[in-house]
């Protein structure tokens, strides 16, 4: 079947209960999108589809339609030309083991979108799918305070 | 820095130099430079922490990067000497090699508190280098990373930069005193610049000094400071490498179910549904259990449901309520260790105020946000292992047993790790890893766990209990008598390495009985209980029952007292490092205003891995539960090299150590632990997190690592604030049966 991603056309030959998360990372060889639980619980797989945050490890890819549009951490900038919050994510020192970093991003990318001046009670209830194992929690949210301002001015 | 430890560095910076100060080798010639193998020409290895070639500058910071910071902090100590940026250097971990061992992870075990810095004490910690240096095991763990490179690679940075300087003296005929450096670059009287990749060839030729002079701490320009994380811009866009991300050529997939029963075997299993399936290509059994090998993940994911498996029983009590028992009987045996006996504890004292109490704390799971995995190739004689692990030489040993090779065979590249906590120091996963390589020889296997598979079969934090007896005269305690039973966590870590160990288990007690509070009759006794379910190393190890057992008994004592419970441990404190500390968390906190309605705050101190922390913690009752509102923190870590570094282990052990006591909790029933996934295992989320507040002082004696003495104190902090918010006593955890949270 042919999934769009990140602006490419990709032709997976997978069985169509495939979750998208495995077929982004074992068949298309995307990797920036994590497995952390596999029942939509962490965060850890979270991809836009159609700009809106999806767990793809609990998304199967018989139920994406052709003009569906995935993006993935790879699609939304790159360690040359990284996008806004990404960017305060780097400016605030964020990640430490850095594994749920991809959903983090992916999660507060979209809540920027619709929320451009969230309050701390909008971050809360955008990112609490999101699991750090690590307690990088404070500064994700400082990091989005920043980038919204940055998108703001922009 | 006290001599010994000075001199035992300059032991390491000799085996860096090739062999060069071999008479300070004490036990026996250095490791072999493990770079020198991989080399290319126009590339010397000056040390096995730098290697200068004429395409770059290359640090190898030889410690596993699991999220505390340790590639950046590591590559800055030998960047400081050398002087060079670190936005200049390449930065890597190097391959699994013996001459990167630990030095300091077991000085613990020299049995001496962490404030003794007297030369006996110094004595037998230096006996523990000798000990880890015949062990020679490259571990990440013990908050250790730092306290045991901090010489070693500036030495190594220090001697890499005399070599360079020579090597343009020789070129330029002049004296080598007439020469400066200027990041990566030797710069000549009359101003001119070479670059040290122009140097790298003709540096080959020129001897090491063994005993290079280091730069005192008000000449670093880049040590001391918050330095941006190597591995930021790659963590922030999915670039990073992890274990569970490495794609090899034609590599297939897989994934185990071994039995639930944990440490038992399989009666019989039936594979065949599984194998009917179009993209499974193998079923093989592993130990305790089977792995499927199929062409993708999810595949193999499903086909190991399909299995049909008939289990061996489990080898340990079949419910919690019964290995609660089993830990309650070790107080009748002799103690284990007595490593506190001061004064008398069982004199009576007319007048005092008695206090006898219990405590309990649960099994834990590590519950990394990556799900054990590794990647294994065997292909012409020779094995590879791709994965994120403590202890790369481990899997080496592992990889080689299970395939028969030669250890100089076997090639472990250590990605970054998900999450390490203490996990990743066993090679569970990496074996069954290795096991389906053998079964698909010249095919690389990549073998990831569900999170199920990983919540179930962990090497838990030990179920812990404490019985305390305390005693309060005239509002100073007279009498601390604290007791501690738990299954021994280092014994049997090390029985899963085939080595079986009789000692007394340091970690039942660890931390419990070199606190700095001074208490005329202060006696601290461990009792061991039977293995029971698998136990490990958990983020701070015992410190992490030993912390909520002592600051809840201090409060309680304090309470009886009817003193203030930061006085009341002010007034013990006599060790500086530690009292300024909790003077300092105090007044971050502004402890003693007063607070509103339904609100409570509560204090702990804790001093492991050598670093006395405290903190604070503000609470209020709403209606939707109790909410966290605040967390102030102080550490001293000696000296400082990362601050921005320090304030994020520090957040991110409160967290860890919050999550713990909150919720945490591994329970079995029927033999299996009860625990799955994220729905019945949680994490604290962005909701539940307060702010945290750090600060980090530099009294201490010593240089000391981070990554632990965070979570410590993180419990009792947040029981005694729920006493003084409500009254109510919390003595188990996790604190969720007992109150609401939001």
């Amino acid at each position: 079947m042919q999934l769009s991603i990140n602006g490419k056309s990709y032709n997976v030959d997978a069985d169509p209960d495939m979750p998208l998360l495995w077929a982004l990372r074992d068949i298309i060889g995307l990797t920036g999108t994590k497995f952390g639980c596999g029942i939509a619980m962490c965060g850890a797989c979270t991809v836009h589809v159609n700009g809106e945050p999806r767990r793809s490890c609990s998304l199967p890819i018989k139920l994406i339609d052709e003009h569906s549009e995935i993006t993935t951490i790879e699609g939304i900038g790159t360690p040359d030309k990284m996008n806004a919050v990404q960017e305060a994510w780097v400016e605030h020192q964020v990640a430490q083991c850095g594994f749920c970093q991809s959903g983090q991003i992916m999660t507060a990318t979209t809540l920027l979108a619709k929320i451009p001046d969230p309050t701390d009670e909008d971050i809360d209830r955008a990112m609490s799918g999101n699991i750090c194992r690590c307690g990088t929690y404070p500064r994700i949210r400082a990091a989005i305070h920043t980038a919204a301002a940055k998108l703001r001015d922009a | 820095m006290g001599k010994v430890l000075r001199r035992t560095f300059l032991i390491g910076s000799a085996a860096v130099a090739g062999g060069v100060a071999i008479g300070y080798w004490q036990v026996s010639k250095p490791y072999p430079n493990p770079l020198n193998n991989t080399l290319k020409d126009g590339e010397t290895a000056l040390t096995p922490y730098v290697i200068v070639a004429q395409d770059g500058v290359t640090i190898v910071s030889p410690r596993s990067e699991m999220g505390q910071g340790v590639r950046t902090t590591l590559a800055a100590l030998v960047a400081e000497e050398l002087d060079i940026d670190l936005t200049d250097v390449n930065v890597i971990m190097g391959p699994a090699s013996k001459a990167y061992y630990n030095a300091v992870l077991l000085e613990e075990a020299a049995g001496k508190a962490a404030t003794d810095t007297s030369a006996g004490a110094e004595r037998a910690r230096a006996v523990t280098h000798v000990i880890s240096k015949l062990m020679a095991t490259q571990t990440t763990g013990g908050s250790s990373s730092v306290p045991d490179a901090f010489d070693r690679m500036r030495l190594a940075g220090a001697a890499a930069r005399i070599v360079l300087v020579k090597a343009a003296a020789k070129r330029l005929g002049v004296d080598a005193a007439s020469l400066t450096t200027e990041n990566g670059h030797v710069i000549a009287a009359n101003g001119a610049r070479i670059a040290y990749t122009d140097l790298a060839s003709e540096a080959a030729d020129i001897k090491p000094p063994s005993k290079p002079d280091l730069k005192p701490q008000d000449q670093w320009r880049i040590l001391g400071r918050s330095l941006d994380r190597i591995d930021m811009v790659e963590k922030s866009t999915g670039v990073a490498q992890f274990g569970i991300d490495v794609r090899l050529r034609d590599m297939v997939f897989a994934t185990v179910r071994t039995n639930p029963h944990l440490g038992a075997g399989v009666k019989s299993y039936d594979a065949s549904a599984a194998e009917r399936r179009t993209d499974v290509l193998k079923v093989i059994d592993v130990q305790d259990g089977v792995a499927v090998i199929a062409k993708n993940t999810w595949s193999a994911f499903r086909a190991a449901e399909d299995i049909a498996i008939e289990w061996e029983d489990a080898p340990y009590p079949p419910s919690t309520s019964m290995m609660i028992d089993g830990v309650r009987a070790a107080f009748d045996d002799k103690p284990d260790s007595r490593l506190r006996d001061d004064g008398n504890v069982e004199s009576t004292i007319e007048n005092a105020n008695m206090i006898e109490t219990e405590y309990a704390v649960p099994y834990l799971a590590h519950s990394c946000m990556e799900p054990m995995n590794a990647t294994a190739l065997l292909k012409d004689g020779r094995l590879d292992i791709w994965t994120g692990t403590q202890t790369p030489t481990r899997c080496v040993t592992v990889g080689a047993k299970i395939t028969g090779l030669k250890e100089s065979d076997v090639h472990v590249h250590t990605t970054y790790l998900g999450g390490g906590f203490g996990r990743r120091s066993e090679t569970d996963y990496v074996e069954q890893a290795v096991e389906a390589a053998k079964a698909m020889e010249g095919t690389a296997v990549k073998l990831t766990w569900t999170r199920e598979e990983d919540t179930c079969h962990d090497m838990y934090r030990p179920l812990s209990l404490a019985k305390f007896r305390g005693a309060i005269k005239d509002g100073a305690p007279q009498v601390y008598d604290m007791r501690v039973a738990a299954s021994a966590a280092v014994i049997d870590a090390f029985s899963r390495q085939g080595m079986n160990i009789n000692i007394a288990d340091p970690t039942i007690v660890q931390n419990a009985w070199d606190n700095p509070y001074t208490i005329d009759n202060y006696r601290v006794y461990g009792y061991k209980a039977p293995k029971m379910l698998p136990v490990g190393y958990w983020r701070s190890v015992g410190a992490s029952q030993n912390a909520f057992f002592q600051e809840s008994a201090i409060d309680e004592m304090a309470h009886a007292a009817g003193k203030d419970p930061v006085k009341f441990r002010l007034d013990m404190l006599e060790h500086e490092p530690s009292h300024r500390v909790l003077e300092r968390v105090a007044e971050m906190a502004k402890w003693g205003r007063p607070l509103g309605r339904d609100k409570g705050r509560g204090v702990a101190f804790f001093l492991s891995f050598g670093v006395p922390t405290a903190q604070i913690i503000d609470v209020s009752m709403t209606d939707q539960g109790l909410r966290i509102d605040h967390v102030y923190a102080a550490c001293d870590v000696g000296t400082a090299l990362d601050p921005r570094n320090i304030e994020a282990q520090i957040q991110s052990g409160v967290i860890y150590g919050l999550t713990a006591a909150i919720t945490g909790e591994i329970t079995v029933e029927d033999g299996v632990v009860e625990q799955t996934n994220f729905h019945n295992y949680d994490a604290m989320r962005m909701y539940q997190v307060p702010a945290i507040e750090v600060a980090t002082l530099e009294n201490g004696e010593k240089i000391r690592g981070i990554g632990e003495p965070g979570t410590p104190p993180a419990a009792p902090a947040l029981a005694n604030a729920i006493f003084a918010a409500t009254g109510k006593r919390i003595r188990e955890l996790p604190l969720k049966h007992q109150i609401n949270f939001v």
